[in-house]
């Protein structure tokens, strides 16, 4: 088998191939028929004999110091194998995914309501309920941190080492009047916003099945977004070597930045190598909503000033987003919300202070469009208010102050590759509105179409209708200097090509993409994905940040490549010609004898190739001035809402959306529609119905009873069209597309709710008393 | 698989304040005492199951999963919110979760397992794989069940009656666009269009 490094494996660009389910096609899932059958194991369907069921006992008090505990009455109940607090872990006593700074269980100190205290495993789920409710623990209730405003300005004692703020990233660009002051154009526009809670809901709670083996390793199947990562805070915390925690792949019930922590993961593995038998997890949903970080809320206050003719000359902003108990992903989240406040359009300078705090809240981190959301909704409001005072179109008002490719944004880097933002606006702009936008439903038309729906409670005669528009961008994989790599491996042997990767098949289609990278290189049907693991492949990277068509896409890219080059090298060697006289294009040899598929070329051989795959190198943002480079690239979308609003009773209904996306190139039209309408959804759902909401520290609605996602009914009709320019250094010319949807969908909302009712709807969710009583 | 729990539990919260580990229990057994509620029979895709030493308010989710080893019908709520444990009792459509599993005693249940008799794959699998309505699928089951309810009560439903029909079944990952476009093309091939 041969391994190439990074060295030589730069990111794969080509064209698609001649196999009919290849790149450019609606192929299939591979997995649908099993999902579709009920047959797909799910991370919750897991099951072995004499398997125990494990559960975690968790913190009823935002902010409290564990005086005692006493595990002694559960583990004398009968069917209870095992209970492990924080004095029974091995190795580091903490975790996270970019500070070690989380309790595998709190030994202390409690800084948030649902922190794991202790965990058994028992003979059922009521048997391990029941044990939990049995382990007896003293606190000392403290003055929980709610404020986050409090963790910024100091006046509160740290309620963690690390202390109460997690990260500040101030950017100062350009033409500067003072230190801390841009130059200002003579129009001028400001405004708070205000982003609550939003939860990623997915459906498959987090569940998973740790196997003991004898030798003192163990195995963890589970549902997650990046085995490797956690993998290695696993062992850490177990005290083992990394090659004796092995993660596999189970399967994956969405997603959405919710599965980028590890959850039950070690203490799964505790209570199994503990008890020497499997270890079932299975959260119930309101466990799931404490046991999973959230999207931070936050307050964004934002500043634009302009010429008189709307060109934009300056921005001012500062950011709080409230990280909660712990850091997850908040360094880079703070990054985003930051970097991006300014929209996709040119600034001549700008002024920025973000903060992320620690405070007694839920700890919050990724979720689709992690930081961007947040700076989206302000700048795409703010952008709609310059234009009423400058008496410009809104939608004018954007296309004046696109960015184009060679523009800086506000880090001072110079944007490279493909940036249409210009054509995403006029594509959004041009696609024909439905019929009589202007009016909402007709009288004599279902009322089940109206506002409120079956509910029946639009009075017809109230009913408004509203348009809006909004534009957003975002980065494209890690950034600020991350190592950011993935594996792959091709096995080639009698026209089959099998495909190794780690990488998370979460419901967005990697494995239906992968399949169609190795037909399209090695020109055949016969695709198999090995399943998912930490023991068979070096790491595949986060399925996060838009990232894996790139990355790990890009690296079963060159392991089928290296194949093809392999087998091409063997044909010549067969035939007595020169290497050079055979060439490699679009999944086939080119040979002196004509074309051959690569799979087909050289029967009853085996060929393997393992790569590396790096993009190209980001780097740190400097700590005073947030500049620096620290992008590989971007894309940018379009939305435009129609909403139909009952502005007596606060009720809405968003009719319709239409989108502009840019995506490089489609590898799946299907699978890309797909992604667009479900980013959409939850966009929607940001806009007007989705927010944990949190008083003290408590969370009030852990259930899908009182925690909203749009059903059905609530989603808009989704028309869309595809911006295609290649990006220049990405596989086949493909960005990612998952987390665009996200961005401007739900500004769009607004703007719409806005024009209807007129109010100015500073704050997401719109609630309907914030239509009807404000 | 699954044993009874002990029987010397404590008793429960008398204040009845909530905390988070004051939670219904995955198997559906809530405060009621376990124990042993005898043994009884369903019948469940057309065959008859023996259901040994369920527990007293075992729902039929519980005992789908855990007790028959029918992992297709799916755990997301566990209370009437997300329709991923639809399954047909009498033909009728209920979520598993909120349904007495000794209740159905006597009733034809149908599971995602068993919506085509020789086990083949029905033309609204079949739809929701053709049109991507599927990604990560863990609603699918249920949804599938719910699609079959309603053709079989509205062979040719309009899209509000599609949307009124599903609104019980929660999807996170799909928008639900392809879903109805596959509720569609099933009512098409059924009336011979296409």
């Amino acid at each position: 088998m041969s391994t190439i490094d990074t060295a030589t494996a730069t990111t794969p660009t080509g064209t698609m191939g001649r196999v009919s389910t290849g790149l450019g096609a609606s192929a299939t899932r591979p997995d649908g028929i099993e999902k579709v059958r009920g047959e797909f194991a799910f991370s919750s369907d897991l099951h072995r004999p004499g398997m125990l069921w494990g559960r975690t006992l968790r913190s009823p008090h935002p902010y409290a110091r564990i005086v005692r505990i006493d595990v002694g009455p559960a583990l004398a109940m009968a069917g209870v194998a095992a209970v492990v607090t924080a004095a029974d872990v091995p190795g580091s006593p903490t975790y996270g995914l970019i500070s070690s700074d989380q309790p595998v269980y709190a030994a202390d100190v409690v800084r948030y309501v649902g922190e794991a205290v202790a965990s058994v495993a028992a003979d059922s789920p009521e048997t391990a309920r029941r044990a939990c409710e049995a382990i007896v623990v003293d606190y000392e209730v403290l003055e929980p941190l709610v404020d986050p405003e409090r963790a910024v300005d100091g006046s509160v004692a740290p309620i963690h080492p690390d202390g109460n703020v997690v990260r500040y990233l101030p950017i100062r660009f350009g033409e500067l009047a003072g230190p801390d002051a841009p130059v200002e154009g003579p129009v001028a526009v400001e405004a708070s916003f205000e982003v609550g809670m939003q939860d990623q809901a997915f459906l498959g709670p987090e569940s998973g099945l740790a196997v003991p083996a004898p030798d003192g390793s163990v195995d963890l199947h589970v549902s997650t977004q990046f085995l490797h990562v956690d993998r290695d805070q696993v062992a850490d915390c177990l005290g083992l070597a990394p090659e004796d925690v092995r993660l596999h792949l189970a399967g994956v019930g969405g997603a959405f930045g919710a599965r980028e922590d590890v959850s039950f993961h070690v203490h799964g593995c505790l209570l199994a190598l503990r008890s020497g038998r499997p270890v079932k997890f299975s959260y119930l949903r309101d466990e799931s909503f404490l046991g999973h970080v959230h999207r931070h809320p936050g307050t964004l206050q934002l500043r634009f000033t302009a010429e008189a003719d709307g060109t934009l000359v300056s921005m001012t902003g500062r950011v709080v987003l409230d990280g909660g108990a712990y850091a997850s992903s908040s360094f880079a989240v703070i990054a985003n919300a930051a970097r991006f406040l300014s929209g996709p359009y040119r600034f001549r300078a700008a002024v920025v202070d973000a903060y992320v705090t620690r405070t007694n809240n839920p700890p919050c981190g990724a979720m689709r469009g992690f930081g961007a959301v947040q700076a989206c909704f302000a700048h795409e409001s703010l952008m709609d208010l310059l234009a009423a005072e400058l008496g410009i179109d809104p939608v004018e008002l954007r296309l004046r102050n696109a960015m184009r490719t060679g523009d800086r944004m506000i880090t001072g880097q110079r944007l490279t590759g493909a940036v249409p933002v210009r054509e995403v606006i006029e594509a959004c702009r041009d696609l024909p509105l439905p019929d009589a936008v202007d009016a909402p439903p007709a009288a004599e038309d279902d009322r089940l179409a109206w506002p409120g729906g079956a509910g029946r409670t639009a009075d017809h005669g109230d009913l408004r209708r509203g348009v809006g528009f909004a534009v957003g961008w975002k980065n494209l994989m890690f950034s600020e200097g991350h190592d950011d790599d993935a594996w792959a491996a091709c096995v080639l042997e009698n026209g089959v090509a099998t495909v190794v990767s780690a990488c998370a098949e979460v419901g967005q289609g990697w494995v239906t993409i992968a399949q169609q990278i190795g037909r399209t290189v090695l020109g055949t049907p016969d695709v198999v994905l090995e399943p998912a693991s930490t023991a068979t492949i070096g790491t595949a990277g986060s399925t996060s940040a838009s990232r894996q068509t790139w990355m790990s896409g890009g690296a079963v890219t060159l392991a089928c490549r290296a194949v093809a080059e392999q087998v091409a090298a063997r044909w010549a060697a067969l035939h007595g010609v020169a290497a050079n006289a055979v060439q490699v294009l679009d999944g086939e040899l080119l040979t002196p004898d004509g074309p051959v598929a690569v799979a087909a070329a050289v029967p009853g051989e085996r060929f393997t190739a393992t790569i590396r795959h790096q993009h190209a190198p980001t780097y740190p943002l400097d700590d005073r001035t947030g500049q620096g480079d620290c992008d590989v690239s971007f894309a940018f979308v379009a939305h435009r809402a129609v909403v139909d609003v009952d502005p007596e009773l606060g009720l809405v209904r968003v009719v319709h959306m239409d989108t502009a996306q840019d995506v490089g190139v489609v590898l799946n039209p299907r699978q890309t529609v797909g992604q667009l309408e479900g980013g959409i959804a939850q966009g929607v759902g940001l806009a007007v119905m989705e927010e944990i909401v949190v008083e003290g520290g408590l969370v009030r609605n852990p259930s899908f009873t009182d925690y909203l996602i749009p059903t059905i009914l609530d989603v808009p009709v989704v028309q869309l069209t595809l911006i295609e320019q290649p990006e220049p250094h990405a596989p086949f010319g493909a960005k990612g597309i998952g987390e665009m949807p996200t961005l401007s969908s739900t500004p769009a909302v607004v703007a719409a709710l806005r024009a209807a009712t007129g109010r100015e709807l500073r704050r997401v969710p719109v609630r309907p008393q914030d239509i009807a009583l404000d | 698989m699954t044993s009874p729990p002990d029987a010397s539990r404590p008793p429960t919260d008398p204040a009845g304040t909530a905390t988070p580990t004051d939670t219904t229990d995955t198997t559906g057994t809530t405060d009621t005492a376990p124990g042993a509620a005898g043994t009884y029979e369903l019948r469940v895709n057309g065959q008859v199951r023996l259901v040994e030493s369920p527990w007293l308010g075992e729902s039929l989710l519980s005992v789908l999963r855990e007790r028959l080893g029918l992992y297709g019908t799916k755990n997301a709520c566990e209370q009437g919110e997300c329709g991923s444990c639809s399954v047909l009792v009498d033909g009728a459509l209920v979520c598993a979760c909120l349904e007495l599993a000794a209740a159905a005693v006597g009733t034809d249940i149908t599971t995602v397992e068993g919506l085509d008799p020789q086990g083949a794959l029905t033309d609204v699998q079949q739809a929701f794989v053709d049109c991507g309505a599927v990604q990560c699928g863990f609603c699918t089951p249920g949804l599938i069940v719910a699609v079959h309810d309603l053709l079989a009560r509205q062979p040719q439903p309009d899209e509000l009656t599609v949307r009124e029909s599903l609104a019980g079944n929660l999807c996170r990952c799909t928008g639900y666009g392809r879903i109805v476009e596959a509720v569609h093309t099933v009512a098409h091939r059924r009336a011979g269009v296409r």
